[in-house]
């Protein structure tokens, strides 16, 4: 409201305004608090009576009305600032981001590898970066989907199900390791994916991403019900541990096997499963990175993006809009299988409730704060989204209060992601300029 | 050859298309021929961009045929989707409305067009992933053709700037060399003139002209089917040209021709019969002589 004033239109218009502006906000402040904050029912032990806290109602009102005169200065001060140079500062950003990248990628890499042998690291500490791990390959999978293809997908969850239900029951059912039921169950994800694809892909924004909620909630509603294939509600437990290339991470080997730290000589430590599947699911995390960016170099990684950016343009140029979406479905729905899949041999035990739409909300989450299309920015996310707030358990119920802040205060920040700077896909080279 | 003469690239017969009560194109037949620019002109909803939308496949036709003719093939673009369209009868078009990638940087753009030539030489990405030399080859060549491109459009220094960054000039040129790096054999363009300055739709004359004699496909000369409103443009660079007004063809021939056809005066100066011609007007029939086409 303010913001429409013109400044000096007339003499007291922008203060008249901001004042009016104020008032309104105070006033849906004060609707808001009255049935909220104004009653409050005491149970005195037979009755219920009603206890009026008015001065709070008050509290809440006056202090929206000011802090909203707050928020308007500064917003509006910060406004002029990028009005006066625009794209200069988010440039000179970008740069800065670019030249962090150099260097911390290499290190970011680097930490993680060495992690688990960190002196703080015990086994808490691997469990977690294990756990954030599967997000950031979610997140990187899914960014493929909403990322670059720009289909948004409210139902990834459902391909995150599906690759751990293939490896938990091929591998209870007929006894396949861990490396032969990972490929199985990214191929039936993608197969799934481009079942869901063809009948959907032709829609488009808002109708998309409610066919795919739908289809998110139809697998958990199939996880429920088919009680004889998944277990139903009570889940599929008992699902069989990784084993280091046949050795199990047991202190009671059955009979004929050779337990991990028998065959190494060392003393059994439940820390040593731990530390193998962090390491799976860093090995699984660095693939999918360096196939998502070889991909996006590649002629379909570029359709992708013209896709998102015009589908019209990208038909009148000979592209395929279906067989292309549906590509980038299938892969989406391909890495989500693959941490499924990893998921499963990690938890032994699984069940629809890990399965259920706030992990889609979450996942979609990391890639829309990330910076629609940025790798870099996926991993931030996931530190603040998934990290952050497994961090602060001790805040227990200021922790959701804490994490819808920081996202409106960062969409408000940078309504791009957090990391929205693109580097071309390729370019000219050194001696460009000539002709053919 | 279906009826079709010696050259002919293009046939339009008896295309008709209908939104509902409104009949937008009405039965309109032309031909369009390589080596040549065949302008489409009239008022605005006369109809042009509709016919360009059921050429590359947008819109469905109500009613008619549509043959294209490349390779000694018939390709009956009614009957294919929008996509196949580009990709095998070799038809490429631009926008009235500007649709860049405009995120993308100009580069971007131009490699996005070749996609299908490197889809096949990525081996459908697998070999592609896996650095194949027969892929980086293909690469190398598809940047070439940007290179050759960019050059032509004066757009080199831009390259790995944000399209949608360009000035807007750069981006209708942009549009034309996205559509030309596909090698199509007829490049349609809706008034690709539009918002330009005078020394540019210069500069658009010549890279038009420069297009149609085979510029940037290797010496074959291609057909051009243009939509302008710019008069000047038109009537300087068309080898033929036809109008179109309410959705029905009222003139088709030469500049010379149509600009001498009363219908057409009529059409742009307003349907009023017994109303005086302006005197210039009045001057160019007499001249002509109003040499009628039916
Ligand atoms: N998709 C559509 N639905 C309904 N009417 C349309 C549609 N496209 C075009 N028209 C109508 O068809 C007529 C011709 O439009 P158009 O081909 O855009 O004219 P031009 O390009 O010659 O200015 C106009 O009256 C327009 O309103
Ligand atoms: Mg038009």
């Amino acid at each position: 409201m303010a913001a429409t004033t013109l400044p000096g239109a007339r003499e007291d218009s922008p203060l008249v305004a901001l004042l009016k502006d104020a008032g309104i906000a105070a006033a849906i402040a004060f609707l808001l608090a009255l049935p909220l904050m104004g009653f409050q029912t005491l149970d005195s032990g037979t009755t219920v009576d009603l206890q009026y806290r008015f001065h709070w109602v008050a509290i809440a009102t006056v202090g929206v009305f000011f802090g909203r005169i707050v928020f308007t200065l500064l917003y509006r001060r910060a406004g002029a600032a990028r009005s006066k140079a625009p794209g200069i500062v988010g440039q000179g950003m970008a740069r800065v981001g670019e030249g962090l990248g150099r260097f911390l990628v290499p290190a970011f890499i680097l930490f993680a590898l060495i992690l688990p042998f960190l002196p703080f690291a015990d086994r808490r500490e691997i469990d977690l970066a294990t756990y954030v791990l599967i997000y950031v390959m979610l997140g990187w999978g899914l960014n493929i989907v909403v990322g670059l293809a720009g289909l948004l997908d409210l139902g990834y969850v459902a391909f995150y199900a599906i690759g751990a239900y293939s490896y938990a029951l091929l591998a209870k059912t007929f006894g396949f390791s861990f490396w032969l039921c990972l490929p199985l169950a990214g191929i039936l994800a993608a197969f799934l994916g481009i079942l869901l694809g063809f009948p959907v892909l032709r829609l488009r924004g808002d109708y998309l991403a409610i066919v795919t909620l739908g289809f998110g909630e139809i697998i958990r509603v199939i996880l429920v019900n088919w009680q004889p294939v998944t277990g139903g509600p009570n889940g599929i437990s008992g699902v069989p541990r990784p084993t280091f290339f046949g050795l199990p991470f047991t202190n009671d080997p059955a009979e004929g096997e050779t337990a991990f730290h028998e065959f190494f000589n060392l003393d059994f430590a439940s820390l040593h499963r731990f530390v193998f599947l962090y390491y799976v699911i860093l090995a699984l995390v660095l693939v999918t990175n360096a196939v998502t960016l070889r991909l996006r170099k590649m002629p379909i990684g570029r359709a992708w993006e013209a896709l998102r950016e015009d589908e019209i343009a990208c038909r009148s140029l000979g592209i395929n809009p279906t067989n292309t979406k549906l590509t980038a479905f299938a892969i989406g729905a391909m890495f989500g299988g693959f941490a499924g899949s990893f998921f499963a041999t990690r938890q032994g035990f699984i069940s629809p409730e890990s399965f259920t739409f706030i992990e889609s909300a979450v996942i979609l989450a990391i890639v829309v704060l990330g910076g629609m299309g940025s790798q870099a920015g996926v991993v931030v996310a996931t530190l603040f989204l998934v990290l952050l707030p497994e961090l602060a358990r001790e805040f227990a119920q200021f922790r959701m209060l804490i994490f819808g802040a920081a996202m409106v205060l960062i969409m408000v920040w940078r309504p791009q992601g957090l990391l929205a700077h693109r580097a071309p896909t390729v370019s000219l080279g050194p001696g460009s300029g000539g002709s053919r | 050859m279906n009826r079709a003469a010696e050259g002919t690239l293009l046939q339009v017969e008896h295309l008709s298309m209908r939104f509902g009560g409104l009949l937008a194109v009405d039965d309109v037949s032309f031909e369009a021929r390589t080596g040549e620019i065949t302008g489409v002109i009239g008022p605005n909803g006369a109809g042009k961009t509709t016919v360009f939308n059921c050429l590359t496949g947008f819109y469905k036709p109500t009613h008619g045929r549509l043959s294209l003719h490349r390779d000694g093939e018939v390709y009956l673009l009614e009957q294919m989707e929008g996509h196949k369209i580009a990709q095998d009868a070799r038809v490429a078009r631009t926008f009235q409305n500007i649709r860049l990638f405009p995120r993308m940087s100009v580069l971007e753009n131009l490699m996005v067009a070749q996609h299908n030539r490197l889809m096949v030489a990525s081996g459908y990405t697998f070999l592609g992933l896996f650095g194949a030399p027969s892929y980086l080859r293909a690469e190398r060549e598809a940047l070439d053709l940007c290179r050759y491109w960019l050059d032509r459009i004066g757009l080199t220094e831009f390259a790995d700037d944000q399209a949608g960054s360009l000035p807007y000039g750069g981006q209708r040129r942009l549009e034309i060399a996205r559509a030309m790096c596909t090698q199509p054999v007829l490049l349609c363009l809706d008034e690709p003139a539009a918002g330009l300055n005078p020394r540019e739709s210069g500069e658009l004359s010549e890279l038009l002209v420069a297009i149609r004699d085979g510029a940037g496909s290797d010496g074959q000369k291609i057909g051009v089917l243009l939509i302008e409103h710019d008069m000047s443009v038109v009537m300087r660079i068309s080898d033929h040209v036809v109008v179109l007004d309410y959705g029905r063809k009222i003139s088709d021939g030469s500049a010379e021709e149509v600009r001498g056809d009363p219908n057409v005066i009529r059409a742009y100066l307003g349907e009023e019969e017994d109303e005086e011609l302006p005197p210039e007007v009045v001057a160019d029939l007499t001249q002509h002589g109003g040499e009628t086409r039916p």
